[in-house]
């Protein structure tokens, strides 16, 4: 990261209160993305990598808290008035969902939904908005596109629909695309369609790229930069090769343990004892040590900060791990 | 879609007739209106001579195809108490009644649709649970006790309004504003869910996270679809514009539809009660086929389900 930053959060807190309790979803992520960069964030479900960045963009409901700060361009996005967002949302950053279908609104057609963008970002009138949707869904490869254009999203289906949300995202020409795990609800087939779409997308307009998802082979040959986040908080961060080469937190080498090899001999795939902690009652210090096989009681009681262990390679935890060495081969793992 | 209206055309003069046969059986089995309309002390002969003039004398199920032979023909009978055509009985009470109801139609939706969205948008404030906690109130006090209530405070106490009759428009006021009350209190509710349910749908927070104001993410995304699940309601609503007044009617001496129920069946006027009940069924089965109409207007889900389509 030599230029300046597109967008960097510093110390983002977001806290859901459900009556009395209050729960924190994401707890003092620092997070930096360069211009055209791809980062990719991993980690299970309710680890707060999509609340992270919908927060980010204000897109949470009112009961969230939201602590920190998100600056895009340097223009402070925490706690900015409703016009200054609306002004980001679809045109600097975009975003997808998970599930596509139900993402695009059931009572109206493609075409509207894509003019709408159209209009509202590139200040198209309804002639030139009708043109440039028909391109768009050319350059997402929808086929017969002017069809597709009268259709409602119930008559495509959830790849069509992805296609879809991708060239809305498009229509505002951002700077930033986060993709929250966009292939999650698809077929094999389609998914492996959708990721290279991203990639052919990201080559020709040049944007920058976050790839949410659970699932560390998406990640891996989509992205530059790899983030592992846990319980609300972020574990490690790496170039993906080094991060897949020398994962130095616990938590992160259990992940790579998980995945079945293409190579090599046959094993046993190991799975990472214990459950992820409800955001109700998060462990007092290290929110991975109950499940840890190398954590003694100082990981219990103090929270660990994140630091460097090499370049560009961030990791919090206290054990510091040496490169190569992984927690799952100690007896206690074993057990 | 042609076929789709056919069959339920075909449905709609099945249920009609349903309720015809149905009304003539029960009302038959229920009492004697010789007995009623002549009085229990009348001699025999004056009583057979009634039955044999109405034609109660014939076997049920030959008067039971008279019945219907004549009502394909346009001729429902005529009134046991003055002779004359039931139906046209029937009919000259029809504006009366909608001269309340259509008022009271128009509150409940002006009053519950703006309340119910309102309410939804601002789910769990002060003003929500106000607007939820009145309408319930409304929709829980039986109509008669609201009814007697406005008198009590507008006629008796206030005398600024009359208690009951049809002199002028100033009369139609209180059934209006009773008929409204409920079913605007009905609506907020219905409305107000059907607008959380649709504003927790992920198409609600892409369309925010497109760039869209809040605004128009209400108006063009979240309205069209929380309207769909609101027709039933409406349907419901309308299809009651004709009977949905007896008790009200009752109560404020209003000469309507559901008073001339009321009398018609006390008194055993079999074919004014019959041509009721029919023009009531024919009213609410027309009602429940535009709601039918309208979802498919309004759902392109719905409309391509129909088409045969996927």
């Amino acid at each position: 990261m030599v230029s300046a930053p597109l967008i960097a959060i510093e110390d983002l807190t977001v806290d859901f209160a459900n009556g009395p309790h209050v729960s924190r979803a994401v707890d003092g992520i620092a997070l930096q993305l360069a211009p055209a960069e791809a980062l990719g964030i991993v980690g299970e479900s309710g680890s707060g990598k999509s609340v992270t960045w919908l927060a980010a963009l204000g897109l949470l409901p009112g009961k969230a808290a939201v602590r920190g700060s998100v600056r895009l361009d340097g223009r402070e996005l925490v706690g900015a008035p409703p016009r200054e967002l609306e002004a980001v949302r679809g045109k600097r950053i975009a975003m997808i969902f998970q599930d596509p279908s139900s993402c695009l609104n059931p009572v109206h057609r493609i075409g509207w939904q894509l003019g709408e963008a159209l209009r509202l970002h590139r200040g198209l009138d309804r002639r030139a908005a009708d043109a440039e949707a028909l391109r768009l869904l050319d350059q997402v490869g929808i086929a017969d596109a002017r069809r597709r254009l009268g259709d409602y999203p119930h008559q495509l289906s959830g790849g069509l629909n992805q296609r879809v949300m991708i060239a809305m995202a498009l229509a505002g020409q951002p700077d930033l695309l986060v993709a929250d795990e966009p292939t999650t609800a698809l077929d094999a087939t389609i998914q492996a369609q959708i990721l290279d779409l991203l990639r052919a997308v990201r080559r020709d307009t040049g944007m920058a790229m976050v790839l949410i998802s659970h699932d560390l082979g998406v990640v891996a040959e989509n992205v530059d930069r790899v983030a592992v986040m846990y319980a609300g908080r972020l574990v490690e961060e790496a170039p993906g090769q080094e991060l897949f080469a020398r994962p130095r937190h616990p938590y992160t080498q259990g992940l790579l343990a998980a995945l079945p090899e293409l190579t090599g001999r046959r094993r046993r795939l190991a799975a990472i004892p214990g459950t992820v902690p409800e955001p109700g009652s998060l462990p007092a210090g290290c929110r991975f040590a109950p499940r840890c096989p190398a954590a003694d009681h100082r990981c219990a009681i103090e929270a660990p900060p994140i630091q460097s262990v090499a370049v560009h390679h961030r990791t919090n935890c206290h054990r510091q791990i040496e490169p190569g060495f992984s927690v799952w081969s100690l007896p206690k793992a074993a057990e | 879609m042609l076929l789709f209206a056919a069959s339920r055309l075909f449905r709609a003069l099945l249920t009609i007739l349903f309720v015809m046969t149905f009304a003539f059986f029960v009302l038959r089995a229920s009492g004697d209106p010789a007995l009623l309309i002549l009085s229990v002390d009348a001699p025999p002969e004056a009583l057979a001579a009634f039955r044999k003039a109405w034609g109660l004398d014939q076997p049920i199920w030959q008067q039971y195809l008279a019945y219907i032979g004549h009502a394909l023909t346009g001729d429902f009978g005529k009134s046991m108490r003055d002779g004359r055509p039931a139906i046209d009985l029937v009919m000259e009470r029809v504006p009366a009644t909608l001269a309340i109801t259509l008022p009271a139609l128009a509150l409940k939706l002006g009053i519950g649709i703006p309340a119910g969205i309102y309410a939804a948008l601002h789910r769990n404030t002060f003003a929500d649970r106000m607007t939820m906690a009145l309408s319930v109130a409304g929709f829980t006090m039986p109509s008669f006790v609201l009814a007697l209530l406005l008198v009590l405070i507008f006629s008796v106490t206030l005398g600024w309004l009359p208690a009951s009759g049809n002199d002028s428009p100033v009369n139609a006021i209180l059934p209006i504003i009773t008929l409204g009350t409920a079913g605007a209190a009905i609506m907020a509710r219905f409305t107000r869910s059907a607008m959380q349910e649709v504003l927790g749908q992920p198409f609600v927070r892409a369309a925010s996270a497109k760039g869209l104001s809040w605004r128009r993410v209400i108006s063009h995304h979240a309205l069209p679809n929380a309207a769909i699940p609101t027709v039933t309601i409406i349907g419901f609503m309308v299809g009651s514009l004709v009977a949905g007044a007896v008790v009200v009617e009752s109560v404020f001496a209003w000469p309507g539809i559901g008073r001339l129920l009321v009398s018609a069946v006390a008194n055993r006027d079999l074919a004014v009660v019959q041509a009721l009940l029919m023009v009531i069924a024919f009213w609410m089965v027309m009602a429940n086929l535009a709601v039918d109409l309208a979802y498919g207007w309004l759902d392109p889900r719905v409309r391509s389900a129909r088409a045969g389509g996927h």
